[in-house]
């Protein structure tokens, strides 16, 4: 197992590298000279040659991203413009709030979409399957911010259950901090809810028309346990990798929840750092999260592994 | 002509007769298509529609509950919902079919070509395409969106440009598929030209699946619109957008709640168009199905 993620991680490497070429040549889109974004209204030619030699601006393309993907190397990904804070400082801050919010989202679109992907598929073809499936397809279709807009109208506005926006650090005060994340977390947790009843439902279908379900129903097993131990258990291993890979739609997910609910996490620092100018943080983020999904998919296929040996004799 | 080809000839109707057949019997893809086909007539007669003007302001008529003099309701500087609406439907369904195209266009250039040439070529488009899957789809989107800056057309190229990937490796599998094929091979033999094979027995075998995912790929081209207007990333005011409108919504959430009602049930219904019409169209296309 460790020499397989060690082979993966060394092809990951490449990847890597050409996801900070092109998040490098982002900035690179933008209009205009970036010196005179960077000096502002002072357009001193002496500043201004002063400012290009600083961030090596007369130096070639391709000197300019050696000099920037040595730093990141060393974990230096630049200033936040707004905060004048390091950016991995930043994201440091600002992950956790929303890795909780990413938790709480995920065990909700399991509690609801592996059970009703069960129910679906077991009952294949009844209006029950039908309805599942409507919800599911609905499920997908629904844009989460609506919904988001939708909740608060009706949780928080007319009915007053729950907070409309803010946070609560998770340790200073548990109860509060999973009411403030609630309503967030079941918007992003239903369209996840939905891929994974449909993922759930797929994965069942076949392994209940497989022969071993078949013979554990000749041998007069109980209905329960023929689908439970002996179904389920097998469905669920493509289901735990789809799981895994889930992590990117909730990240991006999170932008748009965050931002309705006023959540400090790492989707508003996203949308504040477009709006505020502040590209070495959008590039910060995307090339994060971007070797966070890499690092994401190389778990799915190792844990595919554990729960498949099969995997291991191909 | 073969015997099972004989058999099937007198047995099966013509293949594209088979797939329309399925289309029509599926109820939930025909209630697709017809959604996408409602959205589709009102965006493009928007402009003969007896509606007001969407930048139309009524300073009488601010923020007014839907009536009979206004269907769905007023916003906030009393222009008339309807009309934004119908205008609205005009740069969703614009942005899906163009982000699509956009995706395509160079998609399935690139995957053919990484499909038909292998080696280096093959290598170089794959480890690209990897890399920019690598990004989440929405947040690869807003970056660009971002260093492009705000605008539908922008917002379009940027949307566009994050589904290629997707594309690029549909196109290669399918073309790593239909090169297997006897008639490919047989193609090669007689001395067929690189330039004739891919456009005469490639690109044709290649269009189901790629039709499916370009269909659903709208469906979430046009959230993705929706969402980059609801930051400001997109459509720009005055213009009419179901993003934008939804993000002023916020605002009047207590006052007019109709305000944030209507884009989201529109985006909503013409999503599930998109995504009933894909699911069809992929058990249509299905061989397994015949």
């Amino acid at each position: 197992m460790l020499s397989f993620i060690g082979r993966r991680l060394l092809i990951a490497i490449p990847t890597i590298l050409l996801i900070s070429i092109f998040v490098f040549f982002l900035q690179k889109l933008l209009p205009g000279d970036p010196v005179l974004a960077l000096a502002g209204e002072d357009r001193n030619p002496e500043i201004l040659e002063f400012l290009r030699e600083k961030y090596r601006l007369n130096d070639p393309l391709y000197m300019q991203y050696f000099h920037w993907i040595g730093k990141a190397l060393q974990g230096d990904l630049g200033m936040s413009l707004r905060t004048r804070q390091p950016v991995l400082e930043l994201l440091g801050q600002k992950l956790p709030v929303t890795l909780q919010l990413a938790t709480m989202a995920l065990i909700i679109a399991v509690m609801i979409g592996i059970p009703a992907g069960i129910i679906s598929a077991y009952h294949k073809g009844t209006w029950i399957d039908w309805l599942a499936n409507i919800v599911a397809l609905s499920g997908l279709s629904v844009p989460n911010f609506w919904l988001g807009i939708m909740m608060i109208l009706l949780v928080s506005v007319k009915l007053g259950w729950l907070p409309a926006s803010g946070y609560q650090p998770f340790f200073e005060d548990p109860l509060q901090s999973i009411r403030t994340m609630l309503m967030p977390a079941f918007v992003l947790g239903t369209g996840l809810a939905a891929t994974l009843m449909r993922h759930t439902r797929s994965a069942m279908l076949g392994v209940l028309q497989s022969d071993y379900v078949r013979t554990a129903r000749a041998k007069g097993l109980v209905e329960r346990t023929v689908v439970i131990k002996h179904a389920m258990r097998n469905a669920l291993i493509p289901i735990v990798t789809v799981v895994t890979l889930l992590f990117g739609e909730l990240l991006a997910g999170a932008v748009l929840t965050e931002q309705i609910f006023t959540i400090p996490g790492f989707g508003k620092l996203v949308v504040d750092a477009v709006f505020n100018r502040d590209y070495a943080v959008v590039q910060g983020i995307v090339l994060c999260t971007a070797i966070a999904f890499i690092l994401m998919n190389i778990l799915a296929d190792a844990l595919y592994r554990v729960l498949n040996p099969r995997m291991n004799d191909q | 002509m073969s015997v099972i080809d004989e058999i099937q000839a007198d047995v099966l109707p013509p293949r594209r007769n088979r797939i329309w057949a399925k289309l029509r019997n599926n109820t939930a893809a025909l209630f697709g298509a017809l959604i996408v086909a409602f959205f589709v007539i009102i965006a493009v007669a928007a402009p003969i529609l007896p509606i007001p003007g969407p930048a139309e302001t009524d300073w009488g008529a601010v923020r007014k509950a839907p009536s009979t003099a206004h269907w769905m309701g007023t916003d906030e500087l009393g222009r008339d919902l309807l009309s934004r609406m119908i205008w609205g439907a005009q740069a969703s369904l614009l942005a899906g079919v163009v982000s699509v195209a956009i995706a395509l266009s160079i998609g399935i250039p690139l995957g053919v070509l990484a499909g038909y040439c292998r080696g280096w070529t093959d290598a170089v488009i794959s480890r690209v395409t990897e890399a920019l899957l690598a990004a989440p789809f929405l947040i690869l989107a807003i970056a660009l969106a971002a260093f492009l800056g705000p605008s539908l057309r922008n917002a379009m190229i940027a949307i566009g440009l994050s589904a290629v990937p997707i594309f690029i490796r549909l196109a290669r599998g399918q073309t790593m598929q239909v090169l297997t094929e006897d008639y490919v091979e047989s193609a090669h033999a007689i001395g067929l030209s690189h330039r004739a094979i891919i456009g005469r027995y490639v690109l044709p075998n290649i269009v189901p699946p790629l039709l499916v995912q370009a269909t659903l790929t709208i469906a979430t081209a046009i959230i993705a619109e929706a969402s980059l207007s609801f930051l400001g990333l997109g459509q720009q005011p005055p213009s009419p957008s179901w993003g934008s409108m939804l993000n002023t919504a916020k605002a009047f959430l207590e006052q007019a709640p109709w305000l944030a009602m209507w884009p989201g049930i529109a985006i909503f219904f013409v999503v599930l168009g998109f995504n009933l019409l894909g699911d069809g169209l992929r058990d249509a296309l299905d061989p397994r199905n015949i």
